[in-house]
């Protein structure tokens, strides 16, 4: 492992950070009365659509897992389907989770559906782009010492910190502070988005950190 | 001394609880009152005020009604009489306030919204201390200055019928009497004949001068089927009938009187929507209060919308209008339009006379009184008053004096309202004293707990009890000597009262001995601790590293302990739980995942590997069921929380959103809720007989149906045969058939554990005993429980069993962890049944199933049963778990000791945030409720843990 790749992942991340900013700031020139609260669900769905523009062509600029053989087998567009119908999958399925948690079961639910959409592009996008619709490959990363490079890493950490940002942003829910982001699932977006965030520096930082220590099998 | 862990963390507990007991006496503190001793009549009215002219008028003031009526409504909700049920049900009470000659207001109710501490609030005007819900089972005679004893000082005659509570608060006060018990709560017309059978007569013959009647009925209809029951309207009706007739009489004989009558309408307390009261949401703290009299305007018409006041004015109102002294203790401000069509003198000398009661008050209770705003706003307008009594003495009455005098009046009723919320914020004093030596042993019994428990979680799990170390004697007397100095220190120089002070020497000494011992017993606990340490440290042992599990299940517990310093995380602390509940399935099936995954790549060295041998020495197929069975099994548990979570609206900010067991119960739906209570019944069967003898599968079954049958007798739920049978009895006899099975499988359960004891060997009886507790348990619960929450009951043994199957047995979770599992669990339903951290959500109507009468200690057993029991419940499970698992022969001894830490944890935190948050807004409202609910748990802990100990040694003796 180089300097540079770190380098590489470092400016990778930034960008996706930058397209969740630009997302915040950028419709408010298009549309009246935009606001990341009052209009959360416009809001919900730009950063999406946004930060999955980027990954996509971030992922297709950098090319990180070149060196991972790649089945070549299955035509390019059955795999697009099918990482199509793995990214709805997840989204049900973080919505059934959620109301498991006590989101309502039939009122708010675009509200919840939306977060699902959110938390799968935080989570389960980049590992599609980076790892294909290959559940044997998934698994492997998010099995004890699976990883297998610094991309494959990053990975790991984003997506457990984007999840753990959803979980910590329930907290304030109960509290009775009368916020308009207290307000399901405004809190919990927010510390996904937070969560998705701090992933994205902290993990170039905690590779560069142990780089001695970090070996990877293929590289 | 050598002690097994669960036996030391028995005794801990059990030291704990006193400690907490000692706190809790220190922290409810006795209302502050008037120090001027009562009784006494010698003090003279103020007289009014003159600013140098000689004005004559030192004497009360003549009474302004000739007779009182008051109709206390138990449970009289403010929309039952200005809302719609209002206009539907009581047309008379209705077009009163609307068009008679009335005065109405929303009265708001301090919590806690209790009927005793209300009925003093009314009285004497004062705010009774929290402390008065515990004592509102026997109440003890009232002490304090109150309407009712200047009224019989003065002469007067009152009569009273309904509640009894009056008759013991105020005993011998009333010319003739007849007090209902309230006790019965699923009577609701017998108690309200009793009380107006006596009407007629009592108003035909008018020898009185003050007329009282409580209905209780309202009240209990909300206990028994909320405020959305049919029964309330019919209720509502009878009660407008006895107000028109109580009306109709007065006015008819006003004529021969010189001055008018007064018929007063209030209510003590609200009903949630759930029926209860005690907390202090919005509709348990309002209700109506009504003046009627002929001295009123009468009004044009019109709907106008009732001021909110306090419940205290009423004290103050009453008072002037019968032309008595103010009670000394009471914090209200008379209610001005009452008086306001009396002569501007008149007017102003009320509020004079009002003003100076609350003034004083004031100046025995705040130190600094005179930098008070109100006080400054009091002497200001009693000037004002001196000054305008002296023009008006000048230049007799004028319209310029009238409305000077009406500015006065303004003056007045600020410097009434400012004084008023003074004296009612005026922060109760704590008995610090107390709460400090409670508190330092709570925290001496965590630190040591927390101390041995590297020591009593080994595989030995034994410890040495470090009590009676020598080497600490020094400081063990130290410690004793240094407390009682404190002691002598404390109680000679503080004024006010002290309950340690005023427990005997020997008690409060046996209390210093036992603070130092355990201070002596945690510091000897420390240095071995540091030298166990220095040992461990140079063989450098690597430490076993924390799973995912066992941090989310640490950090869980610990989080939640803290959270409680959030008011918020208090009222919703069923959030919280859920939450923790969830997320602990979802680590378990990741975990599960885990371990499947690494046992398919095969990697041999797993914690993990009996797994791997169960899964492979089965044949293919049923192997991957099985698996599939295990991988599937959390998320059951999840839907099942889920389930169970929409069943029971708690908390606060969301209690009012629908729920399905407020559809389940309202009358149209009782044929869905008699399909799901058999069907709960059903599983309940199904999931308990597995581990029962036959005789006792037999009484089970038996008693289930019984629980179904007693249902039916108190009309809850139906026979598909008799759909619509109307008869509803209390339901004694069946009750109590299903209580002689819950005593018969609670005994062989005790005989086969008695009996593996003395044979020594049988291990399967003594699983098979313990199973029995529990299925007694269980059964009790079924009765208990009301008939929307058996799912929760069904629910909870489902997942008990599948988490037992599916997931601690496969996955060999340690005892530690299974037991903290089962806090978890037992907490989360103890929310599921629908409890909540607030008085009022216990089911008092659980304290008289199978009873004619009430009966203390019974009644008391049950109630705490039925609130308890999921708690209880998963506790049972847990020894049962734990001792049928063959290879633990020190697990129980473990379960002990985690179930004793967790507990005591969180009460020491909770004490220690509760202390600091002492003079915080929702002190009363939020934190007290929680702490009596945490105390009560503590002593739930201490008697799991004493179960605990003896499984344990009842198995050690029979190894």
């Amino acid at each position: 492992m180089k300097d540079t790749d770190i380098k590489r992942l470092l400016y990778a991340h930034l960008l996706c950070i930058f397209s969740i900013i630009l997302s915040t700031f950028v419709p408010s020139f298009f549309l009246e009365n935009f606001s990341v609260l009052k209009t959360h669900l416009t809001w919900l769905c730009i950063c999406s659509v946004l930060v999955t523009v980027f990954n996509l062509v971030l992922y297709l600029v950098v090319k990180p897992n070149t060196s991972s053989k790649r089945s070549s087998s299955s035509p390019k567009v059955a795999r697009f389907l099918k990482c199509c119908i793995y990214f709805l999958m997840s989204c049900f399925s973080f919505h059934i989770i959620f109301v498991l948690y006590g989101a309502p079961l039939i009122e708010l639910v675009l509200e919840t559906f939306l977060f699902a959409v959110i938390l799968s592009t935080f989570t389960t996008l980049p590992c599609l782009c980076l790892l294909g619709p290959n559940l044997k490959a998934w698994l492997r990363v998010f099995s004890r010492n699976g990883v297998s490079s610094i991309w494959e890493n990053s990975l790991q950490i984003t997506t457990i910190s984007s999840c753990m940002g959803a979980w910590l942003g329930a907290f304030p829910i109960p509290l009775d502070w009368e916020r308009p982001w207290q307000v399901w699932p405004i809190s919990c977006t927010l510390g996904a988005t937070f969560g998705y965030m701090a992933g994205l520096i902290i993990s170039p930082l905690w590779i560069y950190w142990n780089r001695k220590r970090l070996t990877y099998k293929n590289n | 001394m050598r002690l097994g862990a669960g036996t030391f963390a028995a005794c801990c507990v059990a030291i704990e609880v006193l400690g907490v007991a000692i706190f809790l006496r220190g922290f409810f503190p006795v209302p502050v009152r008037s120090s001027a001793g009562t009784g006494q009549q010698s003090e003279l009215p103020a007289p009014e005020p003159s600013a140098g002219a000689t004005s004559n008028w030192t004497k009360l003031p003549p009474p302004l009604f000739s007779k009182v009526v008051i109709v206390l409504i138990d449970a009289l909700r403010d929309d039952f009489v200005f809302g719609p049920k209002g206009m539907k049900f009581m047309p008379y009470t209705t077009y009163l306030v609307e068009k008679g000659a009335s005065h109405s207001f929303v009265a708001e109710a301090k919590p806690p919204t209790v009927t005793m501490p209300r009925i003093k609030a009314l009285m004497t005007g004062s705010l009774p201390g929290f402390i008065d819900i515990v004592r509102n089972l026997d109440s003890p005679v009232l002490l304090e200055d109150s309407v009712i004893r200047q009224a019989k000082a003065a002469g007067k005659r009152i009569v009273f019928y309904g509640d009894e509570t009056w008759v013991k608060l105020f005993p011998k006060h009333f010319a003739e009497y007849d007090g209902t018990t309230s006790f019965f709560v699923s009577d609701y017309t017998e108690v309200d004949n009793n009380v107006t059978r006596h009407l007629d007569q009592v108003l035909k013959r008018g020898d009185w001068d003050m007329l009282i009647l409580h209905y209780l009925g309202l009240d209990h209809i909300g206990h028994v089927s909320g405020p959305n029951s049919p029964l309330i309207g019919h209720k509502l009706r009878e009660m407008d009938g006895v107000l028109m007739k109580i009306h109709t009489s007065l006015l008819s004989q006003e004529k021969e009187r010189a001055l008018p009558s007064l018929l007063v309408l209030c209510g003590d307390h609200g009903m949630s929507d759930t029926g209860s009261h005690g907390a202090s949401s919005m509709e348990e703290v309002s209700t109506p209060l009504i003046f009627i009299s002929s001295a009123f305007e009468r009004k044009p018409g019109g709907i106008r919308h009732p001021v909110r006041v306090q419940q205290t004015d009423l004290a103050a109102t009453l008072a002037i209008g019968l032309g008595l002294p103010i009670p000394k203790d009471s914090v209200g401000s008379l209610l001005f339009p009452v008086v306001e069509r009396r002569p501007m003198r008149e007017q102003l000398r009320f509020l004079h006379l009002n003003t100076v009661q609350l003034s004083k008050l004031l100046q025995e209770n705040v130190a600094t009184y005179e930098k008070e705003p109100a006080f400054e706003q009091f002497k200001m307008s009693e000037r004002l008053h001196g000054n305008w009594v002296r023009l008006y003495l000048e230049e007799g009455r004028s319209d310029v004096i009238l409305g000077l005098g009406t500015k006065v009046v303004k003056q007045y009723l600020e410097a009434l309202k400012t004084l008023s919320t003074a004296l009612s914020t005026q922060g109760a004093q704590y008995d610090v004293y107390s709460m400090a030596m409670g508190t330092a042993m709570v925290l001496e019994v965590l630190a040591l707990l927390l101390l041995s428990t590297p020591q009593a979680l080994r595989p030995q799990a034994e410890l040495q009890v470090p009590l009676l170390s020598p080497a600490f004697s020094l400081l063990f007397y130290l410690g004793f000597l240094a407390l009682s100095a404190v002691h002598v220190v404390v109680c000679t120089s503080v004024e006010n009262s002290c309950y340690l002070c005023s427990l005997s020497w020997l008690a409060a000494g046996g209390v210093m001995l036992l603070v130092s011992a355990l201070l002596c017993a945690a510091m000897s606990a420390l240095v071995k601790a540091c030298q166990a340490g220095d040992l461990r440290k140079h063989p450098a042992r690597p430490r076993p590293r924390w799973s995912e599990l066992e941090l989310l299940l640490l950090l869980g517990t610990l989080g939640h302990m803290l959270s409680l310093g959030a008011s918020s995380f208090v009222e919703e602390e069923h959030q919280t739980w859920y939450f923790l509940v969830n997320t602990l399935c979802l680590a378990l099936s990741q975990q599960m995942h885990r371990s499947f995954l690494e046992d398919d790549q095969a990697v041999p060295t797993l914690p993990t590997a009996d797994v791997a041998c169960k899964v492979q020495a089965r044949p293919v197929l049923p192997g991957d069921l099985r698996k599939w069975t295990v991988l599937a099994s959390p998320w059951l548990v999840l839907v099942c929380c889920r389930m169970l979570r929409s069943l029971n609206q708690t908390g606060v900010q969301w209690a009012h959103r629908p729920d399905l067991g407020h559809w389940l119960t309202s009358s149209d739906h009782k044929a869905e809720l008699s399909a799901l209570a058999a069907l709960s019944l059903l599983v309940i069967f199904l999931l308990t007989q597995r581990g029962c003898s036959p005789v006792s599968k037999g009484a089970l079954a038996l008693g289930l149906l019984g629980v179904y049958c007693y249902r039916v007798a108190v009309g809850n739920l139906l026979f598909p045969w008799r759909p619509d049978s109307r008869a509803i009895s209390k339901g004694i006899i069946e009750a109590r058939f299903v209580y002689v099975f819950v005593l018969g499988i609670l005994f062989t359960g005790t005989k086969d554990l008695l009996r593996s004891q003395v044979l020594a060997a049988e291990h399967k009886i003594k699983t098979m005993g313990l199973w029995e507790i529990f299925s007694g348990l269980i059964l009790l619960a079924a009765l208990l429980f009301r008939p929307h929450n058996l799912p929760v009951l069904a629910l909870s043994l489902l997942t008990q069993a599948v988490l037992a199957n599916f997931v601690w047995k496969p996955l060999g979770h340690s005892a530690v962890e299974v037991t903290v599992m089962h806090y978890w669990f037992g907490q989360a339903f103890f929310y599921f049944q629908g409890n909540s951290n607030n008085i009022a959500t216990v089911d008092i109507s659980t304290g008289f199933v199978g009873f004619d009468s009430y009966a203390e200690a019974p009644a008391v057993l049950l109630t705490a049963f039925g609130t308890f029991a999921g708690p209880l419940l998963w506790a049972s499970h847990l020894v049962h778990f734990l001792s049928s698992e063959a290879s633990s022969g020190t697990a129980l001894g473990h379960a002990g000791f985690c179930y004793a830490l967790a507990g005591s944890a969180s009460a020491a935190i909770y004490l220690v945030l509760v202390t600091a948050l002492r003079y915080h807004l929702f002190i009363w409202s939020v934190f007290s409720p929680k702490l009596l609910y945490e105390g009560a748990r503590l002593l739930l802990t201490a008697a799991v843990c004493a179960f605990c100990s003896a499984m344990d040694h009842t198995g050690t003796s029979g190894a």
